[in-house]
């Protein structure tokens, strides 16, 4: 390479890296915009807030039991939400509960979409044999109704997060990989793939590095509805009685509401954890509506960008 | 013809969608640790002897391979396994509580996909509008609330404190109702339990409808309708709704593998007497043989449902057996 071509070279990647820079600008700038997804935005923030600060914001440890008289309270100036039937409190309860949430949803979101991604972009581009098999079985996983598949999976094999977010991943990757596989189709016989084809590129630089680029919008839409479903998943598992004992989830707090039959003594002990769940997954399903907008061919030209 | 290959292609496709069924079934429960024999008698000093007769005697000393062809054999004879905690075979178990549980979700899904269907329709007639604004978050939001989290709220409101609607249960114990009054009493129950599921699907149907309904009001023949002076109404009904349906009814059937989702929350929430409540008792009790048939039913119905849509589907609408409405 000459000294030409590396100056080229390096102005090359310096443009590509400012038009992606100001692609992530337009794109923030466009969902601060979205009333939908400001909402969106500000409910996440809190609870990452409030998932990172939690040991700052706990009164009293959850896992703590207390004496007989500090059994099923009612909220008060030491105990906030209340306690539950072991005297444990409820607020410092919810507010570690969302780590597991989070910790959940962000984990089996990623490896779901890496997956999905993973496997759409070789049967899209392999096409043939590779295709027809892997579409075969992302068809058949479609097919399976999940709850009772992660259910299954979960009782077999054992209650703690790491299985968990296995479970869930391996019940969501097929909607990913179709998504990807469907786009991968008609990205592939793009001009600039034959482009660089012709020059001699490989088959994985094709797809890692000319394909992959151009899904990964689309791969940022399905992450979210992918937190979305794994923290649904999480709290409904748990609830079943199949979370994990030793980390406080809300779904595993209102198992233990529930299985206790103390839930109508105690509406403080059932309340936060749902309100809690409920307030998340909008904020996560009102982000990936606004997404979903913004990715909407015409959308960006509407906002004047 | 072509309707007969589509109808045999879909009904091989279900087979063998079927038989993986069966393999992962057993699959999954092959690999769940601990050593069922050894759990069996549970004390160390037991001879090698003895437990290589139980071994025998329960065809574990056999290849996987042999104990999956055992493990068809059952099934083909209709063997589910049996309950550790009934003890009685999985399939009476299940049989019992089949009834109860499609009451449930027929009524459930039923009032879901008319009142969907209606507010989605009127939301995307007039997309845009106040009323379709309000329509459509107040689906979002719905749609973000857990069914057990609904059911549970709806408990306590209309349960503990209202005091309208029974807490629990299919009927009220120990009544002596019969006949009328028995029917009233099982629908009084249903309430609660029918809601949680319908409030979440309805979401869903909401926003499918909805956004179909917007697609095919940008088509030609709506403007047509309109050149030819056709009352709103008619034009809403005859032409944009008709074909606004036609992925709302693909919906029904993917739908139905939700419905068991939902009706193992709402169900194990008021204590109905049904296969999903049954879930939760065998998850509870840690019932593998039950689970295990509790999963080949649900997922061997939900291909059975997907199949039934198919062909319905291939009947309204003529351009999927020809593959032009598959792009």
């Amino acid at each position: 390479m000459t000294n030409a071509e590396k100056t080229a070279e390096i102005v090359n990647r310096k443009k590509k890296r400012e038009i992606r820079k100001q692609k992530t600008r337009d794109f923030l700038y466009l969902l601060m915009n979205h009333r939908m997804g400001k909402v969106g935005v500000v409910i996440i923030v809190l609870f990452l807030f409030i998932a990172f600060a939690a040991p700052l914001l706990r009164t009293v440890n959850p896992h703590q039991t207390g004496k007989v008289a500090h059994i099923l309270i009612p909220p008060n100036g030491r105990f906030w939400f209340g306690t539950d039937d072991l005297g444990r409190d409820v607020w410092s309860q919810v507010i570690f509960g969302s780590r597991v949430s989070l910790l959940i949803g962000f984990i089996s979101a990623f490896a779901t979409v890496f997956t999905g991604a993973l496997i759409g972009i070789f049967a899209g581009f392999y096409g043939g044999y590779i295709e027809e098999l892997l579409m075969r079985i992302v068809d058949f996983f479609m097919m399976l109704p999940a709850l009772p598949l992660m259910i299954v999976l979960a009782a077999v094999l054992g209650p703690s997060i790491w299985n968990i977010i296995f479970v869930v991943s391996l019940i969501s990757w097929p909607t990913t990989a179709r998504v990807v596989r469907s786009q991968v189709l008609s990205l592939k016989e793009r001009p600039f793939v034959e482009a660089s084809r012709c020059i001699g590129a490989t088959n994985s630089f094709l797809m890692f590095r000319e394909i992959l680029p151009n899904v990964i919008p689309i791969l940022f839409a399905e992450a979210v509805i992918m937190i979305t479903e794994a923290i649904y998943a999480e709290a409904v598992l748990s609830f079943l009685g199949l979370g994990d004992p030793i980390r406080i989830s809300w779904g595993s707090m209102l198992h233990f509401a529930f299985a206790s039959g103390t839930m109508a003594r105690a509406p403080w002990w059932v309340l936060p954890p749902i309100l809690s769940i409920v307030i998340l997954i909008i904020g996560f399903s009102f982000l990936g509506t606004a997404v979903s907008d913004i990715l909407k061919p015409g959308y960006k030209e509407t906002k004047g960008l | 013809m072509k309707t007969l290959i589509f109808a045999l292609k879909k009904i091989s496709g279900a087979i063998v969608t079927i038989f993986a069924i069966v393999i992962a079934n057993f699959v999954i429960f092959r690999v769940s640790p601990g050593d069922p024999i050894r759990m069996m008698f549970r004390d160390p000093r037991v001879s090698a002897e003895a437990l290589q007769r139980m071994r025998v005697k329960f065809g574990l000393d056999k290849s996987m391979w042999g104990q999956f062809v055992d493990y068809f054999k059952q099934l083909m004879h209709g063997n589910l396994g049996f309950s550790f905690w009934q003890k009685r075979p999985v399939l009476d178990v299940i049989g019992d509580r089949i009834v109860q549980t499609l009451i449930l979700v027929v009524t459930a899904l039923v009032i879901a996909t008319i009142l969907g269907i209606i507010l989605g329709a009127i939301s995307g007639w007039k997309s845009g509008s106040k009323t379709d604004r309000t329509i459509l978050s107040v689906s979002l939001v719905l749609y973000s609330v857990p069914t057990f989290a609904m059911g549970i709220l709806l408990l306590l409101v209309f349960g503990y404190v209202l005091l309208i609607f029974p807490l629990g249960g299919i009927s009220s114990p120990a009544s002596g109702f019969t006949g009328f009054l028995y029917a009233k009493d099982v629908l009084w129950h249903m309430v609660l339990p029918a809601f949680s599921i319908v409030l979440w699907y309805v979401g869903e149907y909401i926003l499918l409808t909805r956004s179909s309904m917007v697609e095919v009001m940008d088509q030609d023949y709506i403007v047509t309708a309109r050149a030819k002076g056709l009352r709103e109404s008619v034009i809403m009904r005859k032409h944009a709704l008709r074909n606004a349906l036609l992925p709302v009814v693909t919906l029904s059937g993917v739908n139905f593998a939700f419905a068991i989702a939902g009706v193992i929350e709402a169900e194990t929430v008021f204590s109905w007497p049904g296969i999903g409540r049954l879930t939760y008792d065998a998850v509870m009790k840690r019932d593998y043989p039950l689970l295990q048939g509790i999963f080949l039913i649900f997922a061997v119905s939900v291909v059975l449902a997907n199949l039934l849509v198919d062909l319905i589907y291939s009947r309204i609408d003529p351009r999927i057996k020809t593959g032009a409405a598959h792009d």
